[in-house]
């Protein structure tokens, strides 16, 4: 705990305590929102007010720091960038990503069978929320493929000089029986014969949070072409 | 019995090939003998097609009468090598060593090498002065052209002093070559205030939607006009151009946007070809009176792009990931007596390509060129 005020303090306690599903409605109104709901689930920085950084540790923060999912989130390379967002645009505008669902059938369904259930009364707002975070994701691997430095590649190559807008990537084929590798290969087990031959670079572990975002943003962009594992 | 076990049809075409070209490397009589014997069972057994080690003819190489002093000239290409610095990349280099190597190995030395563009991948003074180093050990004279790649970090400053003027014209043999420079984009750095470095990367980047389309532009339109307007119409035209000048898929630039104002000037000649960079893969139009080549990169091959790709091509077989030169190549291209251009592409590890005249242009089918048996998608 290196700084933490009292204002601070209570701040995130007072985070600590509202209803999730309120601030994530205001989130979708402010950036500054977004980042006290998604700082609840970090471990290491909370933008407290503007201006000011707080480094705290977990204890200052509510239960969901500790959890599997909080590490995920804090490790996951598109939250590492902080809470401006504005990358996400800039990068989108560089390389269009196909449209995601707009998840309209589960919105405000009327005489439905939501007392009670997972899924109860989602809104717009919700999905609104659910495309600006996957995005997020997406673009971060848009970021990553296209960048040989992020890849670790030693000679400049990187994954869009072969497979532009992820073309010839056939994510939707996978797993398949790869004739070279003879055995049978997952998408990530391609990517990262492709990072260590073609890029001369490191391979990248299956829960490696640059694979995870670059899985993510073949899949969008294969979005759409039927799913048939073991096509060739 | 194969000695090597539980060994699948790849690793058996692949070591029955090695072995024949380390055979080929040190060959005295008597291993000679027996390696003509395999290539001659070899061929036999695949049937009526000859084996990828039968040397390419053309058609018309010879004229009706045989006369070989009448029967056009031959023309090599090497394009896109996409080169960095050695330090950084030395597989690229290699490539373009290697297409170097094909040509001046060819037994019938090509009247000249066109070079189709993008030498360098990042336009930096290194990466042209490499591809300028290397391209200077070509045996026969070489004629080349500018690509975007080559352009954008210094407008052009060190390629033009390497190699000249981007636009020029020359005759050979009858026919009237011309060489477009046709990759400028309108600017969007100034407002972005982007350095030069990243104006490069974001031309460089194949589907970075921030840059502008290609265009030939006004100036070498007219330009363009006045080079040809001594030749008659009959006079056979070849007009090289990095950008394909007709429009296939914007996202990518397989675009020039004035491509019709380009055609509408070349539109009072029988016989165009148009012979275009930037593509990376075999690509055949025909619009009205001009036949269209791409032509193969030296250091990867594109994919053929989700809509756009014309009727008249016959795709390349997708390229295998596991060959770092797979889908690359070079080629050539034979200019007939009459001036029309059968084009090959020599894809490296395969059997060449041949796309003729009769096919493009006058669309017989029995001319097609073999059809892939793995799909694109």
């Amino acid at each position: 705990m290196k700084k933490l005020d009292w204002k601070s303090f209570l701040f995130g306690a007072a985070l600590g305590v509202a209803p999730i599903a309120t601030v994530a409605v205001v989130s979708l109104t402010s950036s500054e929102a977004t980042a006290q709901l998604w700082g609840r689930f970090r471990s290491q920085a909370v933008v407290a007010a503007p201006g000011q950084v707080v480094v705290c540790s977990e204890t200052c923060v509510d239960d969901g720091a500790k959890s599997e999912n909080a590490e995920f989130v804090a490790s996951s390379t598109q939250w590492t960038r902080g809470f401006d967002d504005s990358w996400v645009a800039e990068e989108l505008e560089r390389h269009p990503i196909k449209k995601i669902d707009d998840n309209k059938t589960v919105w405000n369904i009327k005489g439905s069978q939501k007392e009670g259930h997972t899924y109860g009364n989602y809104t717009e707002a919700d999905a609104l929320l659910w495309k600006k975070e996957t995005e997020r994701l997406v673009a971060e691997g848009s970021l990553i493929f296209h960048s040989a430095d992020l890849l670790g590649s030693k000679n400049g190559v990187s994954c869009d000089m072969c497979h532009p807008d992820a073309e010839g990537t056939h994510a939707e084929t996978y797993p398949k029986y790869q004739v070279q590798l003879g055995r049978v290969a997952l998408l990530r087990d391609m990517s990262n014969w492709c990072l260590t031959q073609p890029c001369r670079g490191e391979a990248m572990s299956g829960d490696d949070p640059r694979m995870r975002a670059l899985e993510a943003y073949m899949h969008a962009m294969r979005s759409g072409k039927p799913m048939k594992y073991g096509k060739h | 019995m194969s000695r090597y076990r539980r060994e699948n049809l790849e690793t058996q075409v692949e070591r029955e090939r090695t072995e024949f070209f380390a055979a080929l490397n040190n060959l005295d009589r008597r291993s000679f003998l027996k390696v003509a014997a395999a290539s001659c069972a070899a061929a036999t057994a695949a049937g009526a097609t000859f084996g990828s080690f039968q040397p390419l003819r053309f058609v018309g190489a010879q004229d009706a009468a045989g006369n070989a002093s009448n029967a056009g000239f031959k023309v090599a290409y090497i394009s896109d090598s996409h080169l960095y610095v050695k330090e950084k990349n030395d597989r690229f280099a290699n490539a373009l060593m290697r297409a170097v190597d094909d040509v001046n190995a060819m037994e019938e030395q090509p009247d000249f090498v066109f070079y189709g563009g993008d030498l360098a991948q990042l336009g930096r003074p290194e990466e042209l002065q490499l591809g300028y180093d290397i391209l200077k050990e070509l045996k026969a004279p070489l004629k080349i052209m500018v690509g975007e790649h080559d352009w954008y970090y210094d407008m052009g400053e060190k390629w033009k002093s390497l190699f000249g003027e981007p636009q020029w014209s020359f005759d050979h043999k009858g026919v009237r070559f011309v060489c477009l420079m046709s990759v400028l984009e309108e600017d969007f750095w100034t407002e972005r205030k982007m350095t030069p470095a990243e104006r490069m990367s974001t031309v460089a980047g194949l589907d970075n939607r921030v840059q502008r389309p290609f265009q030939v532009g006004e100036a070498s339109r007219k330009w363009l006009e006045e080079t040809l307007a001594d030749c008659p119409d009959d006079k056979p035209i070849v007009v090289f151009s990095h950008s394909p000048l007709y429009q296939l898929y914007k996202d990518w630039n397989f675009w020039t946007e004035d491509a019709e104002e380009v055609q509408a000037i070349l539109s009072r000649f029988e016989k165009v070809t148009v012979i275009h960079g930037h593509t990376h893969q075999l690509l055949t139009n025909q619009i009205d009176n001009i036949s269209f080549h791409g032509l193969l990169s030296t250091a990867w091959p594109w994919p053929y792009a989700p809509q756009g790709t014309p009727e008249l091509t016959v795709p390349m077989n997708r390229s295998d990931p596991f060959n770092a030169m797979d889908g690359c190549g070079d080629g050539e291209f034979r200019v007939s007596a009459e001036g029309l251009v059968d084009k090959v592409y020599n894809i490296w590890n395969r059997k060449p390509i041949l796309v003729p005249a009769a096919y493009v242009r006058d669309g017989d089918e029995s001319q097609m060129p073999p059809r892939p048996n793995i799909p694109n998608y």
